[in-house]
């Protein structure tokens, strides 16, 4: 496993909005929590909290043409790639201006101008998609790259070895980026896993790296290789990112749930926090004072309260464009 | 064009008529493309010979993994290309069934409208002979109910291949359900490329005291009972919807208010068919036309069994056609 990752090698403004971002995503979590506890979101939410760095060290590697496909824990990822939070608040209030118009939610929020290709409410169900595209993008001849995020449960789903059997016989340009989280749904991953993931990547005879998911600096260059191999037209690449998520499976899990997750465990895992981790190397390394880190996060505070009120005062859409959407125009005159 | 120049000279096969509109897609447009497992050779037909006009990388040849190689599609199409897929046989759709029903037809949906999917899913489907329970099923009933799957079932080599031009051109999820016995039966068909707007139907046979709606293979079926019938003075009217999303409703209630009886025959289970959604729309929008209770003639709601008595018991008959046909008029 990468455990060692070289700041130098990143520019310090790259730096500065990767912590950023890693602080945009807590703060937009933590605000859910909260709202949905109010009862202000319709619907269930999964959050990513303790895992920011996976998705902004594997988004950072990427260009704004580049894909993502995300999954049921999703709001990580579509921030790292680039989406603004007030639609995003605005869709999982179910309103007009969300990303959607309403009518995706927390687990389907797209945006295929910022290359969201596909944000899934299955498990696995996006590791085809993601595929897809990179079949598409190498069949055309382009040298777009896409990352298929999933979890450790996914690494279950039969798609996930089909997707990298195809991947690898058609040399795709696809980076599969396990989040390994150490939990399927409620239970232990382990009980449910044979063997280690990043092993799956050798019989399908490409590459595999096992990376600390909680260092954002090793998540940018393990992905930052994969994505040079996958833009050469070497094929893909199976990252296996090793983290916790701080909060339940979905919000509002404790009213069924039970405790599952050890208390130790939980702490230790708080211990190794990765946006005050990376926050403290920024500091040691005199690229940002503690005064300009307080700064950057009040600013996203901000930034997340200005987007409930924009979510707030957008319209629920018309009753009427529920039969909209449906099929796209028909060319031909019927 | 003189139809009878057309007969003479273009009588062609169902499925080379598919391959027809499928060649002349690729030719239109190359971000078409199509991919299955074994397109190259082509086992069922359709797309043999391509691989050799269009090369490996736009006729390509898959592993066995339906459910992936169906979603690849959503995402490949989300980017750009046209993907075209051969899936063999209609009941492999259920291996594949997360990324037809979860992805394919619920993105652009889901989405708020944001992409387009152009995509084709064409595959032999049905009954065709003691293939037993796993290769003679017909998901069209099934599929219907999915929502954002436009679904085409021709019953003419004619209509095979205006109808795979439409259904490549739109820029849709389409299900193409070639039924297997059609595949050999021959038709005129133009050189030329056309195409059949998706949710037209067709009267393929005129008449004035029964509707009969036919879906695929039981359009001829239907044909035949009616020229029977003709002879004892029974005129019906054969009326083949072509596409069951979007559904062509006028049309059958247009001959159902001039015959005022109806039948649908499908060529699936009873239960939840075609056949069920058919009589309960002309029901409830023209119920004050029907002289009689409208009829369904369906397969019994089992697994298609596979020794012959069994499974011809199974499955649609002529007489369970003129059966149907004569309760209404009784």
């Amino acid at each position: 496993m990468t455990t060692t990752s070289a700041l130098k090698d990143l520019s310090q403004d790259d730096a500065i909005m990767m912590l950023r971002n890693m602080i945009r995503i807590r703060r937009f979590e933590e605000k859910l929590s909260v709202l949905f506890k109010r009862g202000k979101l319709p619907g269930f939410v999964h959050l990513y909290t303790g895992e920011e760095a996976i998705a902004v060290g594997a988004c950072s590697a990427l260009r704004t043409d580049d894909r993502i496909t995300s999954t049921h824990r999703g709001h990580g990822h579509l921030i790292a790639k680039g989406a603004r939070v007030d639609r995003m608040m605005a869709e999982l209030f179910g309103r007009v201006d969300g990303y959607c118009r309403g009518k995706g939610g927390s687990m389907h929020i797209v945006s295929f101008e910022l290359g969201i290709i596909g944000t899934n409410g299955i498990v696995g169900g996006g590791i085809p998609i993601g595929t897809g595209s990179a079949w598409a993008d190498r069949h055309l001849g382009r040298d777009n790259v896409t990352i298929v995020f999933f979890g450790d449960g996914a690494s279950n789903q039969g798609v996930f070895f089909e997707s990298m059997n195809i991947a690898s016989v058609w040399g795709l340009p696809v980076i599969f980026v396990c989040e390994n989280n150490g939990y399927t749904e409620w239970t232990p991953t382990s009980e449910l896993t044979a063997g280690n993931i990043v092993d799956r990547a050798a019989p399908m005879g490409i590459p595999g790296e096992a990376v600390d998911g909680n260092d954002v600096v090793a998540m940018r260059f393990a992905v930052e290789r994969a994505v040079e191999r996958a833009r050469k037209g070497e094929g893909p690449t199976l990252i296996e990112a090793k983290s916790y998520r701080w909060n339940g499976h979905n919000e509002g899990e404790e009213a069924f749930a039970g405790a599952y997750r050890p208390d130790e465990e939980q702490a230790a895992w708080r211990e190794r926090d990765p946006i005050l981790a990376f926050g403290e190397r920024l500091v040691e390394n005199e690229w940002l004072s503690r005064d300009e880190w307080a700064a950057i996060d009040s600013d996203e505070q901000a930034q997340i309260e200005a987007a409930v009120e924009f979510a707030e005062n957008s319209p629920f859409p018309d009753a009427e464009e529920v039969l909209d959407h449906l099929f796209a125009p028909s060319k031909e005159r019927a | 064009m003189a139809a009878k120049t057309v007969t003479e000279e273009r009588n062609v096969y169902f499925i080379e008529a598919m391959r027809e509109g499928l060649r002349a897609m690729l030719g239109e447009d190359e971000n078409v493309v199509i991919i299955g497992e074994d397109v190259g050779r082509s086992v069922i037909g359709a797309t043999r010979g391509l691989v050799e006009d269009f090369g490996p990388m736009r006729v390509r040849n898959t592993p066995i993994s339906e459910a992936t190689f169906v979603g690849m599609c959503v995402g490949a199409a989300a980017v750009g290309l046209r993907p075209v897929v051969d899936l063999m046989v209609g009941s492999f759709f259920y291996v594949a069934m997360d990324q037809l029903a979860d992805q394919a037809a619920k993105l652009r949906y889901m989405s708020g409208g944001q992409v387009n999917l152009p995509i084709v899913y064409f595959t032999a489907t049905g009954p065709s002979g003691s293939a037993a329970a796993q290769h003679s099923e017909n998901p069209h009933p099934m599929l219907m109910n999915v929502a954002g799957l436009k679904i085409v079932m021709p019953s003419t080599p004619y209509d095979a291949k205006g109808l795979m031009v439409s259904a490549i051109r739109d820029d849709n999820p389409v299900v193409y359900l070639q039924d297997f016995v059609l595949g050999g039966v021959r038709g005129p068909v133009p050189e030329e490329t056309y195409s059949i707007p998706l949710g037209v139907g067709d009267i393929k046979r005129a008449g004035k005291d029964v509707t009969v709606v036919a879906i695929g293979a039981a359009v001829p079926k239907a044909l035949r009972v009616a020229n029977k019938l003709e002879a004892e003075g029974i005129s019906v009217e054969v009326v083949d919807p072509r596409t069951l999303v979007p559904l062509d409703m006028d049309l059958i209630l247009e001959s159902v208010a001039r015959t005022g009886r109806l039948v649908v025959v499908d060529n699936a289970r009873l239960t939840c068919s075609a056949a069920s959604e058919i009589v309960a729309s002309v029901s409830e929008k023209g119920f004050d036309l029907l002289k009689a209770a409208p009829q369904r003639v369906a397969w019994e709601n089992v697994p298609v069994p596979f020794s012959p008595p069994l499974e011809e018991r199974a499955l649609i008959s002529d007489s369970d056609i003129d059966s149907a046909i004569r309760l209404t008029l009784a």
